[in-house]
C-alpha cells in the first residue's frame, strides 16, 4: 500500500515570540478539528464581473494628475494547487505601502511622504492556466514599533480566494536580496525551510523593456481536504 | 506534494484595499456588511460584535469575513455542488467587514436568518477572522440563540466540549425591535471562542 508522504507544514505558528503582537492575540487553546467543517469543495461566490483591467495596475488605478513615483514593475505567476494543478479564477487582491514606505491608509503615522498618484491596491483574476499578474511600484520598508529601531522589508499584501473555504490565503511577497529579510520577526515566523516560498524571484524574461522590471511569484494554495475514502 | 504558500498576517492597513469604502476610499469591493438588498429573500437579521485579545482590548484592525447559506439552506458560489433548487440569485452569502471603521471596533452585518443546509447542521455562519499579530486566520462558526433544539443536534456543536459551546452562540437581543445578535470574539483567556482545525 502506498504511503503518503507526509511534508511538513509551511505555516507559521499562531504565537511567535519574537513578533510581539501575537502574545495576545494567538488563540491558546488547540483548534478543534471537526469532520465536514465546510460544505464540501464550495467557497464563496467571488466572480469576475466586478472587475476592470484597471484593477491590476497599480501605476494607472490611483492616478489624479501624474504618474505615480518610484520603480514601476510587474508582479506575476502562476496560482496552483498542491498537485501542481492550476487554479483558474482565483481571486488575488493586494495592497501595499508606496515607494516611500507610507500606506494610503490614514492610520499609518509614519512621517514619509503619501503619493497623491498611488493608491497602492489592486485585485486581479487568474486565468484559465492559473496566471496572475499585477504592475505596480515597488514598495519603501518602513519603520514599525516591534523592537526598537524595527523596519519591514518591502513587501506587497495578498489576499486569495482558491476553489473553496480551505484554500483561503492572506500573506506578504517580499524581494530576493532584501538586507531586512533576516532581521524580520514576520518573515522569520515562518519555518526555515519554507521561507523562500515567500520570496519573489527576478524574472528578466517578464521585464518590459524601458517601462518596468517583473518579478514573478508563483503561489500553491491548498487543495480540499481528503475524505477518508481517498486516503 | 507541493508545499503551500506559508500564511503571514495581514497587517494594519488592510483597510483601503480590502473594505475601502467602509474607510473613506473610492472603489468597489467583492463584500462589504452589507449582505442583504431589496431583492433578497429571509428574514433580515443583524449580527453586532466586536472582537477581544487577551488583555481584554477591543481589537481594531481585524478583518472579518462570513459566509452563509440562504434562507433556504442554499449555498451559492460557482463550486457549488448540485442541490435541489437554485440558491437565491440575488444573495452572495458573502461577507466582509474591517473593525477599524468605527470608533468602538465593532463589526456588524445585516443579513439574513440562514436556512438550514441539511436535516442535521442548525442555522450558521462560517466566520474566517484575521488581524495584526495572527499570523494565520482562524475560522470559528456563528449559531443563534433562538435555534435552541437545532443547536442541539449540530454535530459541530456537539463536538465542541460543553462549556466552550457558548462562545459560538449569536446572543439575541430582546430589548431591540430589530432582529439583532451579538456575538464578541474573545481571542485567548476563559472565554477564548473556539477556533477550528479546518
Ligand atoms: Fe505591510
Amino acid at each position: 500500500m502506498p504511503t503518503r508522504k507526509l511534508i511538513a507544514s509551511s505555516h507559521p505558528p499562531y504565537r511567535h515570540r519574537d513578533y510581539v503582537s501575537t502574545r495576545l492575540r494567538a488563540p491558546e487553546q488547540p483548534l478543534l478539528r471537526v469532520p465536514q467543517f465546510f460544505p464540501d469543495r464550495a467557497g464563496p461566490p467571488i466572480g469576475s464581473t466586478m472587475l476592470a483591467p484597471v484593477d491590476a495596475d497599480l501605476t494607472k488605478n490611483g492616478r489624479c494628475n501624474g504618474e505615480p513615483v518610484g520603480e514601476r514593475i510587474i508582479v506575476a505567476g502562476r496560482i496552483v494547487d498542491q498537485k501542481g494543478r492550476p487554479l483558474p479564477r482565483a481571486l488575488v487582491e493586494i495592497w501595499q505601502a508606496n515607494a516611500a514606505g507610507r500606506y494610503t491608509q490614514p492610520t499609518d503615522q509614519h512621517d514619509a511622504p503619501l503619493d497623491p498618484n498611488f493608491l497602492g491596491a489592486g485585485r486581479c483574476e487568474s486565468d484559465a492556466s492559473g496566471r496572475y499578474s499585477f504592475r505596480t511600484i515597488k514598495p519603501g520598508a518602513y519603520p514599525w514599533q516591534n523592537h526598537p529601531n524595527a523596519w519591514r522589508p518591502n513587501h506587497i499584501h495578498l489576499s486569495l480566494f482558491g476553489s473553496g473555504c480551505g484554500s483561503r490565503l492572506v500573506t506578504q511577497l517580499y524581494f530576493p536580496g532584501d538586507p531586512l529579510l533576516t532581521l524580520d520577526p514576520i518573515f522569520n515566523s515562518v519555518p526555515a525551510g519554507a521561507r523562500d516560498l515567500l520570496v519573489a524571484q527576478f524574472d528578466l524574461d517578464r521585464t518590459e523593456p524601458g517601462i518596468a522590471l517583473a518579478y514573478r511569484f508563483d503561489i500553491v494554495l491548498r487543495g480540499p481536504r481528503a475524505t477518508p475514502r481517498e486516503a | 506534494m507541493l508545499r503551500q504558500t506559508p500564511s503571514q498576517t495581514i497587517g494594519p492597513f488592510f483597510g483601503f484595499g480590502l473594505v475601502p469604502a467602509q474607510y473613506g476610499f473610492a472603489g468597489a469591493a467583492i463584500g462589504s456588511g452589507t449582505m442583504v438588498t431589496d431583492q433578497v429573500a429571509g428574514q433580515r437579521i443583524r449580527i453586532t460584535g466586536q472582537v477581544f485579545d487577551g488583555a481584554g482590548m477591543v481589537v481594531p484592525d481585524a478583518l472579518i469575513e462570513v459566509w452563509q447559506a440562504d434562507a433556504a439552506g442554499r449555498y451559492g458560489g460557482p463550486a457549488q455542488e448540485p442541490q435541489a433548487g437554485s440558491p437565491d440569485a440575488a444573495f452572495t452569502g458573502f461577507g466582509r467587514v474591517g473593525t477599524g471603521a468605527k470608533p468602538d471596533a465593532r463589526f456588524v452585518f445585516e443579513t439574513i436568518k440562514p436556512g438550514s443546509v441539511d436535516a442535521l447542521q442548525a442555522p450558521h455562519l462560517h466566520v474566517t477572522l484575521f488581524m495584526r499579530g495572527l499570523l494565520r486566520h482562524v475560522c470559528t462558526r456563528i449559531y443563534f440563540s433562538d435555534e435552541r433544539e437545532a443547536n442541539l443536534r449540530d454535530p459541530v456543536l456537539r463536538a465542541v466540549p460543553h462549556d466552550r459551546r457558548d462562545t459560538l452562540i449569536a446572543w439575541r437581543d430582546e430589548t431591540s425591535a430589530f432582529q439583532t445578535y451579538s456575538f464578541d470574539i474573545h481571542m485567548q483567556g476563559e472565554r477564548e471562542t473556539v477556533f477550528f482545525d479546518v
